[in-house]
Parts: C-alpha cells; structure tokens; sequence
C-alpha cells in the first residue's frame, strides 16, 4: 500500500530527529523560545505616552490612571447562578423520585457526564453511591441527592486555603495564564476593580502582546478600575514586558502587580517555553505569588490536559473558573483539582466587575444540584 | 484513545465464532465501547444516544468477518456512521444573487469570533473576491481595535464605529457602504455572549433582521465539552444558523464538539480554525475529524501532504531499503529535505495517531533538522553511506564541522542505527495498526 510507505518513510525521519531532541533536551543547553510567526508586522505608531527612557529599546509605556471607574450596570446574579444550576437540578428532580432504581443511577450517571466531570469519574462516584445506598438501605431517590452533594464535596479538599497570595512585601505578583478565550483579561480587569475598591494599589502588566489589541483592552481595564498599567510595543518580547512592570511596580511600591499573558494552546512547546520565561524572569527580582490558570467551564475533558501542561509550564497555583453564568457547569475544574491537586481558587459568572466570586466547594456543588 | 478502542473491540471479537452477523451481546459490548469512545472524545450525551442508536441499526444488519479483522471493521462502520453526520464533503459558502453576500459571525465569548472573522476575509480576498469586515463587538473592551488591526494584516477594509454606537446600526451601515462600494462580501463581526443572556440573543436576532444574512456561522471552541448542544440549540433558536466555523483545532481535543454542533443544527461546519496566523482558517474536512474524534490522527491529510512532497518511486525505493536495513544517511538526508516540504515536522508529527503524547511531538524537533542536517552535510560521501565507518576521530571532525558537539554525533549515529533496527522489525513481529490496515513499528504509537 502506498500510504504506508509514506508513513514509514515519515517515521523513521522523525524518529532520528526526535531521539536527537530528547538527547538535547536532557542534557544540551536550553533552546531559546521560539517568536511567534506573523503574517505580516502590525503597523502601530508608538504609543503617545511613551516615558523617555533612551537606553532601553523597548522603551515601557505606564498609563497612569485618568479617569474613575465607569459604571457598570449589575446584572442579577442570583439569576445568572440560577440558570447555571437549573439544567442539572431539573435532571435529578426527574431521576429522583420513588426508590432507587437502575434508572435512577444512569440519570445521576448522565447528569454528572453532562457537567463535564468526565465518564470515568463520573461512573466511579455512581458505583461508590450504589454501594452506600445498598449499605444503608436507602429507599427514597431523593436522599441520593445528599449522598451525591457530600460525595462530590469529599472531592474536593474542603478545608483547603483558596484565598490568593499576598506578599508580605510590596509588590506581590499575580500571573495569569490560560489557552485562547478562556477570559484571561476580563478576569484581570475584576481582580483590578475588586483591589481597587479595597484601597490597594495596583498595575497590570500587558504582557499579552501577539493579540491584536490585547494591550488596549487590558488599557480599558486599567482605566476604568483605576489601575497604572505597564506596555510595549505590539510583539516585543513579553518577558520584557513583566521584568519592566515589576520594576516599576517595585519603584513606585504598588501592592499588587497582575501580569496578562497571551492566550496559547498547550500543546505549542515554544509558546509554553515563552511562558516559563516570563515567569522566570520576574523571578530574577522578585517572586511570583500567584500563577492563576483561567479555565472556560464550557472546556470539556480536553481541560485536564490543559491544566496539567499549564502547571508545568508556569508553576500553576489555582485556578479561575470562568463563565459559569452560562448553562455549562465547569465539571472539569473538579477533575482538575482532584487529578492534579491544584485549588480552584475563584469562579466567573458573570461580565461585569463584582462577577468574581471566591470558590466554595460547598455552595458550588449545592448550587449545582440545589 | 483509538488503541484502547481497537484493543477493547478486538477483546470482544476474540470470542466472534467465523463469519456472520453479530450476536445481540456482542453488540451491546461494542456499542459501550463507542458509547465511551465518544464520551471522552467530549461529544455530547444526547447526542452519543441518538448516535448509538443509529449504529446498532448498522451494525445489527452488517456481517463481520472474522478473517478481515472485526475490531476495523465495526471502526469503519462508526467512521462512516460519524461521517453521515458530519457531512460527506467541505461544503463552502454560499452564493448570493444580489451582492453583497452578508456573512454573519455569532458564538460564545472567547470562541474565535473576531479571529476567525478575519481569517474568513482574508481567505475570500485569497479567493480574488472584495470582503469588507464590519465590527459590531461594541461590547468587549478594544474588540473594535482588534479587529482593524486585524484587517490592516489582513489588507481587508474594516467598517467601524465608536463604541457606544448600536450593533445594529453598525451592521446597518456597514451593509448601506458595502453596497454603494462594490464589496462582494461583509463579513460581521459580532459582540460574544452566553447562550442564556435573553438580551443579548435578541440584539443577535436584530441585527440578523437587519442585515438579512446569507450564511450565519455559529463560531465553536473545538475544546468544548457537553455544553455544545445547548450552546447550538440556543443560537438556533434565535437565528439561522447555516454554518458552524470550528476554531482551536490546533490544539489536542479530540473535538466531539463538532459532531454535537450537526447533529443538534443538522448543519454543515464550513471551516476550521488551525493556528493563530491570519492564513489557518482551512475548510473542514468531515472524514478527518471523524477520524480524529476516534481518536485515530489525521492519517488522511498525513498521506494527502506526503503525496505531494515525495516522489513516489523514490518513496517506494527508500521504503525497501528501510525494510532491508540498507537505509544511509544520504538517503535520510534526501527524504528528509522531502519532509521539511511537509510544514513543520511538529505539525506533521501531529498528525500521526497517539504521537502527541510522545515527547517526540514536540516543537522543537523543528529546530534539530537544521542541526541534524548540518552533521549528515558535514560527513564524506563514504560515511554516509557506510555508517558503521563513522569512528572517534571522525566524529570529532563531523562534530567540528557541523559547529556541534561529538555527544551530539553519538546521538544522532546512535539513533540512526536504532531506526535502521526498528524500522527493519518491520517485516516481522508485532505491530501497531492504524487504519485501513496500515501498520507502524512497535513503540511508535500509544
């Protein structure tokens, strides 16, 4: 067959090559990243408030903050959670009524497929609630329900600190990483407004800088929450970037620096080998307190893998589960924490600033099955 | 994932007596298998049942056979059955009689909408056709600047205004100009929102009644999990959906997203975002991603790219000296110029089945070619045809002229030899299959 030889041939090239690259990565010295490939450069003119600093090339440009907040209109967040909540629940109000049956596990089986949590956890909780409702000889299905609430609460570490890092030192520093629109700015721009409003100083770090506009937007963020934010030109390195803002954070002793990334596909090594150097090189001054993974609760069982390559990549400290005013549930974040052991740490539902609300897991798993 | 969905379906077809059909339990084995398969390749529940459903009918009245390997023929079966709904070929947009054709871009947050807004212009003007971008985002801070910006890379004229304005209107005018200045496409961009925000669906149902799209594109993340189908259902409900955009596919999810949002619109997904340049927006290809859904790789448009960039007699030649063990580093080094024709071997790597989880699927591998090259160029014509005559001494010169290390030379000499050996198990032993019966050498896959 034809193909075959193709793919023989293909094979044994790439397996020469890739025995070379394992080699190297042991033990050779360390492969710069790689740039990003771009169409063609962006034409941007330099930004207006450029601070005159001759020496360095990329010069940063810090936007102090000019105007105040703007008003943002509050949507109903009861409401929002509501909805979020109301596809599951409705499920298990049907699945469970009378006793127990064979049905009755496959709907709950179906209900938590349906969340994202994944089949094989999902069977395995059935299988150890089948075993307990046998062992104390539950008749009612609706007293599934409580056993099903303490069985995905026991996934979690209840007890566990969720509450992000400070420094003891000014400036404690907050990276945030993620793959593409997961929410990674809007996230910023809610952490921002919520020091803000608790009269803690703060600079954002536009260290996304292959997205178009993504400095800009981060720039919106800053105004409106009254944030200093620190940028480069379009498509300067980002580590520059970070190793800038931190300086400046430091300077003027601003209590929290949040560093923006770029949105990236885990599965792109030099983009991942980019992200570990902006980490790396805000370690050269100072420490990074926080490296907060934002998660889209629509992601399914592809979000595990994400999380694992992000936490290896950026040292990952918690995550932020977003979106979860939709009707998606965010069961993935569950087999995040469990599988990898990393907390979530905060939870997005909804657009405008108060919408960041910090994770729970009780009242997360009693809002899904409430 | 398609191994262990190839070995769980072989466990089962060990106890298939000769030829026939089908008894009912093996069935019901086969049909959790895929039920599983499918569940973990993030398809949605409702739609894996109908699915299910539909392939037990199939496969009740197909006849395995024991001799043709029964675990590959029911894999056919559910390929064909993934393809029936999926859509048999790349359907393209559609054509309008009165210009301009308004093409209309909706989705979640986060999706891609503005991205691959601008991929789709660049790719009509690719097609000698005058797109005008509009941007009706007046929600996402910057989202109008992103998508100028955009444009400007692109060579499209995007249609904004200040933020404030009404997407409505936008779209509006946008359209009102495209007409007076001959553009033959709008492609509109619109503001990203949640399936269950009433308020902003409805703006959606405006400004499609505003500018009376021809194709609306429902722009969907491949890494999407169960809530496809709600996410599907709620924007058909609001308006006409004619066309799913899938983006992210360059990831490594498998995607049941895609088969979620057919099934659920009964529409075809016209193209596929794959990678972050303006250009990697590609028409989708419902055979490939049935496969890729299995789990088992891009193999179609592995072989589809290898076609085109070997000769193949050469291909056929090198391919005997593999198996003989005969394989040089001249050869190498010509097949490897022939592969470089491919793209980048990370992309070409990805394409094989369970190689993504190797470390061999790794970017940089790119970046050894020219290394690897530089040796091989830096040997006699005799030591590349005669590998075993490469001592110290001369792998300290190889090492001095190709500006790398002796370790380096070791390595490659060491490795080589290794491939020659595998590559020569060929013939023999055990080996991994893919599909349509083609086989790879032990430890290549999984």
């Amino acid at each position: 067959m034809d193909a075959l030889v193709y793919v023989i041939v293909v094979v044994a090239i790439i397996a020469v090559a890739g025995g070379i690259f394992l080699y190297t990565r042991r033990g050779g010295p360390e492969a710069p990243p790689r740039p990003r490939e771009e169409v063609e450069a962006p034409s941007v003119e330099a930004p207006e408030e450029a601070v005159e600093e001759p020496a360095v090339e990329d010069a940063p440009t810090i936007t102090e903050p000019a105007l105040p907040p703007v008003e943002v209109v509050r949507p109903s967040l009861r409401d929002r959670l509501k909805r979020s909540r109301k596809f599951l629940s409705d499920r298990l109000a049907d699945a469970l009524h009378g006793a127990p049956d064979d049905e009755t596990w496959e709907d709950v089986e179906a209900a938590l497929i349906q969340a994202d949590i994944g089949v094989a956890t999902a069977t395995r909780i059935v299988d150890d609630l089948r075993g307990v409702a046998r062992e104390r000889r539950i008749t009612h299905a609706e007293e599934v329900r409580g056993l099903l609430a303490d069985e995905l609460v026991s996934l979690f570490e209840v007890e566990r600190d969720r509450a992000l890092n400070f420094a003891p030192e000014n400036p404690t520093v907050w990276l945030v990483v993620g793959v593409n629109g997961t929410g990674k700015t809007t996230t910023i721009g809610k952490l921002s407004a919520d020091l803000g409003n608790r009269g803690r100083t703060v600079a954002l770090a536009a260290a996304d800088t292959f997205r178009a506009a993504a400095d800009e937007q981060l720039g919106v963020w800053a105004e409106r929450t009254g944030a200093t934010l620190v940028k480069h030109q379009p498509g300067a390195d980002p580590g520059a970037v970070a190793f800038d803002a931190y300086k400046h954070a430091r300077a003027r002793n601003v209590d929290v620096l949040i560093v923006d990334t770029a949105g990236r596909l885990h599965t792109k090594t030099p983009l991942m080998d980019e992200l570990s150097k902006v980490r790396r090189v805000i370690e050269k001054e100072g420490v990074v307190h926080e490296a907060l993974l934002v998660i889209d609760a629509t992601a399914g069982q592809n979000g595990l893998v994400q999380a694992k390559e992000f936490a290896e990549a950026a040292g990952v400290t918690g995550v932020v589960l977003t979106k979860l005013d939709g009707t998606a549930k965010g069961g993935i974040a569950l087999a995040i924490e469990e599988t990898l052991g990393i907390p979530i740490k905060l939870i997005g539902v909804g657009e405008t600033t108060e919408d960041l609300e910090p994770f729970d897991p009780k009242t997360f798993i009693d809002a899904l099955l409430a | 994932m398609f191994d262990t969905l190839s070995s769980r379906l072989d466990d089962i077809f060990t106890r298939l007596r000769s030829r026939g059909r089908l008894s009912e339990k093996q069935i019901d084995e086969v049909l959790r298998e895929i039920r599983l398969a499918l569940l973990e390749a993030d398809v949605s529940l409702r739609v894996v049942k109908a699915f299910v459903k539909d392939v037990r009918e199939r496969a009740e009245r197909a006849e395995i056979h024991k001799s043709l390997t029964p675990a590959q023929q029911v894999i056919k079966l559910v390929h064909a059955a993934l393809i029936d709904v999926l859509g048999h070929e790349a359907a393209g947009l559609e054509v309008t009689s009165t210009p301009p054709r308004v093409v209309l871009m909706a989705g979640l947050q986060g999706s891609g909408k503005t991205t691959a807004s601008a991929k789709l212009a660049l790719l009509l003007k690719g097609q000698g056709r005058k797109p005008l971008l509009a941007a009706c985002d007046l929600r996402r801070p910057a989202a109008i600047r992103q998508l100028a910006l955009l444009g400007d890379q692109a060579g499209v004229p995007v249609h904004t205004e200040e933020a404030g304005a009404d997407a409505v209107a936008v779209a509006g005018h946008a359209l009102k100009y495209a007409r007076e200045e001959g553009f033959t496409d709008v492609v509109v961009d619109t503001a990203g929102r949640m399936n269950v925000d009433a308020e902003l669906m409805a703006e959606l149902g405006r400004v499609a009644d505003a500018v009376q799209p021809t194709e609306t594109l429902l722009v969907c993340d491949a890494m999407t999990g169960q809530d496809a189908v709600n996410v599907a259902e709620a924007f058909m409900e609001e308006v006409d959906v004619t066309g799913v955009v899938l983006t992210k596919l360059d990831g490594d999810a498998r995607g049941g997203a895609a088969l979620s949002m057919s099934y659920v619109t009964g529409r075809p997904i016209k193209f596929a975002g794959v990678g972050e340049k303006l250009s990697d927006l590609e028409p989708f290809h419902p055979d490939r991603m049935a496969s890729r859904i299995l789990g088992m790789g891009d193999v179609l448009t592995l072989i589809e790219k290898a076609e085109s960039a070997f000769d193949q007699a050469e291909a056929k030649t090198m391919e005997e000296k593999l198996r003989k063990a005969e394989f040089t580093f001249e050869d190498f080094l010509s097949q490897m110029q022939a592969l470089k024709k491919m793209g980048p071997m990370s992309q070409v790597l990805g394409m094989l089945p369970g190689m993504s989880k190797l470390p061999v699927g790794d970017a940089r591998v790119d970046e050894q070619l020219p290394k690897i090259e530089a040796m091989i160029r830096s040997m006699t014509l005799r030591e590349r045809n005669n590998p075993q005559l490469i001592n110290g001494s001369r792998r300290r010169r190889i090492a001095a002229g190709s500006g790398t290390t002796v370790q380096d030379v070791n390595q490659l000499v060491k490795q080589f030899g290794q491939v020659r050996k595998m590559v020569k198990a060929l013939s023999g032993g055990k080996r991994m299959r893919l599909p349509g019966g083609m086989k790879l050498p032990p430890g290549m896959g999984t």
